[in-house]
């Protein structure tokens, strides 16, 4: 059974009116209901960075012709549960010489920030914790943190490994911060708002040809280059120079274990579930589409933009941290800008939409 | 950039580190990602096996001599065993000699195959290494039906090999060898032009021809560097002198050239294993010797032959006894591990990781 997207809601607007009848008043009603609303998210993404844990060792193992984890139930579904459990069970080694509260707070930062973002995210039609009129600003902004978590984590573990994985992490999302917001900038031009769900309501309609994607040739170069940039946002292969394995052993998180190490790991996988679910709301129509209900439609192509992540990760090898800086700031910021002054030229010239 | 104040930083880099390929530790003083001198430390995986070969047999060194390189022990095996045997003028079976040159390009191509995967892994691409292993398994299974064992063989015996080949060796190996070859071309397509691989690979590490021959550098390394030299050719062993094959060699000598000669050579291997298989004859495949009481007569023999990694030798000194007097063995990774500061310093730490990968550096060969 597929449940509508007016029955999701219903269950809040419910909630919502039980909570008048027990008396509730402003502000707590609306304190209870966006906790309420927050812990719904929050519970809906672990559940989703799990499963993404999950597919994601699927994917590599058929990639590389195995199977993947097969042994904890159905072609190992319950794999990262386990696996949650038994790092919730590990010691929690700190090295004696660490800066204990940048040590501490920056795997709790990570994970905060990873998960802030979605309080703009439209799940659905309506499905969203709050509309703010400047939407996709505050997601940039708060996206960022976790640089801030990650060069913490890489100056607290006092280890040059991580302090190099930590700076490298900076240099990388920093310089793609820049394509990334000019390629969010060109949609904005295209819908004329920064609310998430404007943006949304902006491509509904005309099947799936009112997609900023289908807006030649300006929004398929702005989604390319998106996809580079939030790749390389989300420390994904080919751009995980801050984790680059054979180089850094693990970079940031080197003196990391058991559930801090888990945070890191879980926001790694949340994040790309943003940067995907960004891409699917300024590219892919959002939740429009025919048929299906709207969550379900968001959550497909959602699903299907980080497919396209997962393969990246297991077909490319590794930029150089210096070929990645290049890349950023010798072609994708001026393919991003030209694309960004071309589209707002058109659209002030009137010739096109 | 000038008038920033930077300071330089020790980095231990090994011997537990991803790609260092066992246990080989470089001192790294780095000037942010910037490698300003590598000093490589060895001694890590130190057996002292030469000490060990004079206490023990010529029979009993043979097995030690697995250990002496894994990765490719039957040639390390053959090493030993060929520089004995001419030593003592022992004549070897023809069929022996035909399998010992089928077992030694097998393991030649199971070796690249690690070197290939390995190396992609050290660039950053986590799915050919699976490839690789894949193709290593065939061959691996092949090992394990004649011998019985999968890594450390034992199968050359002074005087021909332990074990003649079971039926099902022959279609097996063809078929084995026909799948390699098809293979060849999925590991050339997931990485040969590959813009992230290239630029990753071309142009990094170069080892310029006068300082690999300064170095004592062999093998495809040195092949890589623009010297067409190939024991196989240059100075045969075993029966390579009636086989057709071609030595590749490139020129650049950087990364991509190493990579990609390694890549040529499996298929040269391919040739030499088929034309092996067409004529092997029928027979014994050991001529017996005591093990217990063999004495070559007093003298001294070096063996050197082409293996997967370069040249590697084996030096006896026989006093007349039932044990060797002394026992020397020469790895060519060992000065691979040397021409390393040479090529790599100044890069960074990515180039160096590239680089070593390339060098195809295995650590057991350096420490013996």
């Amino acid at each position: 059974m597929i449940l509508a997207t007016a029955e999701l809601i219903g269950i809040f607007q419910w909630l919502h009116g039980f909570l008048v009848d027990l008396g509730l008043k402003e502000p707590w009603l609306s304190i209870v209901v966006y906790c309420l609303l927050s812990v719904t998210v929050f519970g809906v993404l672990c559940l989703i960075a799990l499963f993404l844990v999950w597919w994601e060792r699927k994917i590599a193992g058929h990639i590389q012709q195995r199977f993947g984890p097969m042994r904890n139930g159905w072609h190992g579904w319950y794999q990262t549960v386990m696996d949650a459990l038994k790092l919730l069970q590990k010691e929690d080694i700190r090295v004696d010489t660490r800066d204990k509260a940048v040590f501490f707070w920056a795997p709790v930062i990570c994970f905060v920030a990873a998960f802030m973002a979605y309080i703009v995210i439209p799940f659905g039609k309506g499905l969203i914790v709050a509309d703010l009129n400047i939407g996709i600003l505050y997601i940039i902004a708060i996206t960022t943190f976790t640089v801030i978590s990650l060069l913490m984590a890489g100056w607290g573990s006092h280890n040059k490994y991580a302090l190099l994985g930590g700076m490298r992490s900076a240099a990388q999302v920093v310089s793609y911060e820049v394509p990334m917001v000019a390629s969010i900038l060109t949609v904005i031009i295209f819908s004329g708002s920064l609310s998430m769900v404007d943006i949304s309501n902006s491509q509904q309609g005309n099947l799936i040809f009112n997609w900023f994607i289908f807006r030649p040739p300006f929004g398929i170069i702005a989604f390319i280059t998106y996809i580079i940039a939030a790749t390389a946002e989300a420390n994904r292969t080919p751009f995980d120079i801050p984790e680059a394995e054979q180089e850094l052993v693990a970079g940031f998180n080197i003196e990391y274990s058991g559930m801090k190490f888990a945070m890191f790991f879980l926001a790694e996988f949340v994040n790309m579930f943003t940067v995907s679910a960004i891409a699917t709301t300024l590219f892919l129509g959002g939740w429009n589409g025919p048929l299906l209900p709207s969550w379900l439609w968001f959550l497909i192509k959602t699903l299907l933009v980080v497919l396209l992540l997962m393969v990246f990760r297991w077909t490319f090898p590794r930029l150089r941290v210096d070929q990645l800086m290049e890349f950023a700031w010798k072609f994708l910021v001026p393919v991003t800008f030209a694309n960004l002054i071309l589209a707002g030229w058109m659209k002030y010239a009137g010739w096109y939409w | 950039m000038s008038g920033l104040l930077t300071q330089e930083f020790t980095v231990n880099m090994g011997p537990h580190h991803p790609s260092t390929h066992g246990v080989c530790r470089l001192i790294l003083t780095m000037d942010g990602e910037k490698v300003v001198k590598i000093e490589p430390v060895i001694g890590y995986l130190h057996r002292s096996m030469e000490k060990i070969c004079e206490n023990r047999t010529y029979a009993q060194c043979v097995p030690l001599m697995d250990r002496f390189e894994y990765v490719t022990a039957m040639s390390a095996e053959y090493v030993f065993v060929n520089a004995v045997e001419k030593l003592a003028e022992i004549e070897v079976p023809e069929r022996a000699e035909y399998l010992r040159v089928i077992m030694l390009e097998l393991n030649r191509i199971a070796s690249h195959l690690i070197f290939y995967g390995a190396t992609a892994m050290d660039i950053g691409a986590l799915t050919p290494f699976i490839y690789g292993l894949r193709e290593r398994e065939l061959i691996i299974d092949l090992f394990e039906m004649t011998c019985g064992q999968r890594l450390t063989y034992n199968y050359m015996k002074i005087g021909g090999v332990s074990h003649d080949i079971p039926k099902e060796f022959i279609p097996k190996c063809r078929e084995a060898v026909k799948i390699i070859g098809e293979k060849m071309s999925d590991y050339e397509g997931l990485l040969n032009e590959n813009p992230i691989w290239l630029a990753r690979t071309k142009n990094v590490g170069v080892l310029p021809t006068d300082l690999a021959k300064a170095y004592g550098v062999s093998g495809p390394v040195l092949r890589a560097s623009g010297v067409k030299y190939d024991i196989r050719k240059n100075d045969p062993y075993s029966i390579y002198d009636r086989f057709d094959f071609n030595i590749p060699c490139r020129h650049n000598g950087d990364s991509y050239d190493r990579y990609l000669l390694r890549l040529d050579e499996i298929r040269e291997s391919l040739k030499i294993i088929i034309q092996a298989l067409d004529g092997l004859p029928e027979g014994d495949t050991l001529k017996k010797v005591n093990p217990f009481n063999f004495k070559p007569p007093a003298g001294e023999m070096y063996s050197r032959i082409e293996n997967s990694r370069g040249e590697m030798g084996v030096y006896i000194i026989s006093d007349g006894t039932t044990k060797p007097l002394r026992v020397k063995m020469r790895g060519s990774s060992y000065n691979h591990v040397q021409v390393l500061p040479k090529v790599a310093t100044g890069v960074l730490i990515a180039d160096l990781v590239a680089t070593f990968a390339t060098l195809d550096v295995i650590m057991p060969e350096v420490d013996r």
